[in-house]
């Protein structure tokens, strides 16, 4: 059932033989990818991002490093906790879940509040794979053949968790000096009138060669309320992938803030499915990129019903060589009349040697829609810098206080403190 | 000693020269008005004082305060003491006002050796400024400029001046835009800051700003040179006959 593709590499060829060794569902994805290979950049959707790196690494067996990395966790959970909390810096009563490789550490079983459940699943008892793209994206095809299990997130109608449920995904080579793939998975599933926020974050225990390749799932049903943040902050020596699927029913409200601060190279998909009338998604996005590092935000939202709202900021600021990707897809379909879409994306170059490639990419096929989009990409504004230095500001502060104003916004757009806090003193550090 | 002394300033912008000799003292105390046409060189003059980039300096000297002013960045210029009032402030989007003047006024203190003031000490002062000016407390937290009508961003300007108490204003043009109502208020609060420390430069084409800020010397730019100097009554001649028997002067003294 294998079929040829373009890639061959020993990692390729060290999957063809898990092929077997999968549960029925994994080997089906596992061909999917085999099919598909790693993406090149004659590929539209990855022309300016060249993932060659990624696809050429010598990765460890993902089957046998689970074992590995279960021995690692029992031996070292308290450090993993430790690593985990001086990365958030959790508040006393937080929720918080941590995983190592995409494996528990802690706070894998817990039902933080009435009708809210943390649990982690074998991928064959999991409600993965619904909506995330297997058929056409190879990253979330590798994913859903290799993912060692689920951390399902779940409110059943009507619960509600006021306080973000704090996720941190560490990856770390726990011992060995073999390139690791990391195949984490969540599904939130948030039933009818339910409220639930999660936060993800992404560090790396030591540095190595590592991708991560994180996918997750969010169910969003009538009435409910969805706010979702994803933090990387990983080592400069790893790559990330990461897909983050959403479907909204009826007059739901999903929010996603992705924070782009680590990481040598990063592409992250996050896709909306507005399938029922009166849905509300948001999609925000903050990227700082310095020395030679590549942030690729896809977007995608897809207006399958009537009377839904989309917005979508999403911003950049480069220093550098580093180098910004923004692919904004918005589809109207037939029958979703009344849609309003707006799309703002922008990006601030500090250096004369950073580069953003930018693409709004709107398919409007009702005729009773609002939507607007607009890209700009610039350099600090001289009289703004002038002015600043006329009141008495050097202008190296003035250059920062402008830069910090440009992401001010999605700072204050961020509705979980802890979060805000956090970014507001990074951009300060990194600004400085 | 002369606050600002301009001796034969010449300036430059891409590569057109707009001033072709100023000479000009200003005292402390003293409002001086620099009247002309469009184009002669008023706004100019004011940012090159300020030291905006765009203008190259290519001749002549200003001392300010005993110091050689053309080598002073426009930020130690500001903390120095000097203001300009823009004549087009700019809009600052994610900064808002009081962060902005907190920032502007602690960086004067720095300048000087000054602690930082406290919270509670800067927000004593920002209020009181407020309380002489007339202006509404709600525009401290609104980010600087945006969204300001041209009457509030002239008078955020003023406030500005007010809160950084500068020895010497130059406000550029401040009146153009504005209705009858919005220059007297502006007028009243530059009046309200009159002061025998402070000298004023007031750049504009129309004398009307002059009858509510009254100077004490008038002075005629007209292609980049001051061709008549003069008591506030000049100001009227200019009003009442304009700017053309100036020109046929200036013909008459190249015949």
């Amino acid at each position: 059932m294998t079929e040829l593709t373009t890639n061959s590499t020993a990692f390729v060829d060290r999957l063809r033989t898990l092929e077997t060794k999968l549960p029925a569902l994994q080997a089906n994805a596992l061909s999917r990818f085999l099919y598909l290979g790693f993406p090149e950049i004659s590929n539209e959707e990855w022309r300016f991002t060249d993932v060659s790196k990624l696809a050429g690494a010598d990765y460890a067996n993902p089957l046998t490093t689970i074992e590995a990395d279960l021995s690692y966790i029992e031996a070292n959970r308290y450090e993993l906790i430790l690593a985990a909390e001086a990365a958030i810096q959790p508040a006393a009563d937080a929720t918080s879940v941590i995983l190592f490789n995409g494996l528990p550490v802690a706070g894998e079983d817990q039902d933080p509040a009435l009708g809210v459940s943390i649990r982690y699943l074998s991928s064959a008892d999991s409600a993965a794979g619904e909506i995330a793209d297997t058929e056409s994206n190879p990253f979330t095809a590798l994913n859903a053949a290799l993912f060692p299990g689920t951390l399902q997130i779940t409110a059943t109608a009507g619960a509600a968790l006021e306080q973000p449920i704090e996720v941190v995904l560490i990856s770390g080579h726990a011992g060995s000096s073999a390139p690791r793939i990391t195949s984490p998975r969540i599904v939130i599933q948030a039933g009818e009138n339910s409220q639930l926020t999660i936060v993800e974050t992404y560090i790396s225990l030591g540095s190595g060669t590592s991708l991560t390749n994180t996918v997750t799932e969010a169910l969003v049903s009538r009435s409910a309320i969805v706010d979702h943040y994803r933090v990387n902050d990983e080592a400069k020596s790893s790559w990330h992938v990461s897909a983050l699927a959403a479907a909204l029913d009826a007059s739901s409200v999903f929010s996603s803030h992705s924070i782009n601060l680590g990481a040598a190279i990063i592409r992250n998909e996050a896709t909306a499915l507005l399938r029922g009338e009166h849905a509300e998604c948001t999609l925000n996005g903050l990227s700082l990129g310095d020395g030679d590092r590549l942030i690729d935000n896809h977007t995608s939202i897809d207006h399958a019903s009537a009377n839904c709202n989309s917005h979508e900021v999403y911003k950049a600021i480069l220093n550098d060589r580093s180098r910004g990707v923004f692919n904004g897809k918005i589809f109207v379909r037939l029958d979703a009349q009344k849609t309003d879409a707006k799309q703002t994306n922008k990006t601030l170059l500090l250096s004369p040697e950073a580069r953003v490639d930018t693409k709004p990419q709107l398919e409007i096929l009702a005729d009773d829609v609002k939507c607007t989009h607009g890209a700009t990409i610039g350099q600090l504004d001289p009289s703004q810098v002038f002015y600043l230095r006329s009141r008495g500001l050097s202008e190296g502060e003035a250059r920062r206080l402008l830069t910090y104003a440009f992401a001010g916004d999605i700072v204050l757009r961020l509705k979980v403190e802890r979060l805000q806090t956090a970014l507001d003193e990074r951009l300060r550090v990194w600004l400085a | 000693m002369a606050l600002l002394e301009i001796k034969g300033l010449h300036a430059a912008v891409d590569g057109r020269e707009i001033l072709k000799g100023i000479d000009l003292t200003v005292n402390a105390g003293e409002t001086h008005a620099i009247m002309g046409l469009n184009g002669s060189g008023k706004s100019t003059l004011a940012n090159v004082l300020a030291g905006r980039d765009a203008y190259e300096v290519t001749g002549g000297s200003v001392i300010y305060d005993g110091k050689d002013l053309l080598e002073l960045e426009p930020e130690e210029r500001a903390c120095e003491g000097l203001f300009l009032a823009f004549q087009y402030p700019v809009e600052i989007p994610g900064v808002n006002n009081t962060y902005f003047l907190k920032a502007a006024l602690n960086a004067k203190r720095k300048y000087h050796g000054q602690p930082e003031l406290t919270a509670v000490e800067f927000l004593g002062l920002v209020k009181e400024k407020l309380k002489i000016l007339h202006i509404d407390q709600s525009l401290l937290n609104r980010p600087v400029n945006e969204g300001f009508s041209g009457g509030e961003k002239k008078r955020n300007e003023i406030f500005q001046m007010a809160v950084l108490n500068p020895k010497l204003a130059i406000l550029d043009e401040t009146d153009s835009g504005l209705d009858i109502d919005a220059i007297r208020a502006v007028a009243d609060g530059v009046n309200a800051l009159r002061s025998p420390e402070r000298a004023t430069i007031v750049v504009t084409h129309y004398q009307r700003l002059l009858n509510y800020i009254v100077p004490d010397f008038v002075h005629v730019l007209l292609h980049g040179e001051i061709v008549a100097s003069g008591g506030k009554e000049l100001a009227l001649k200019l009003e009442k006959e304009g700017y053309a028997w100036l020109e046929q002067d200036l013909a008459g003294a190249a015949r």
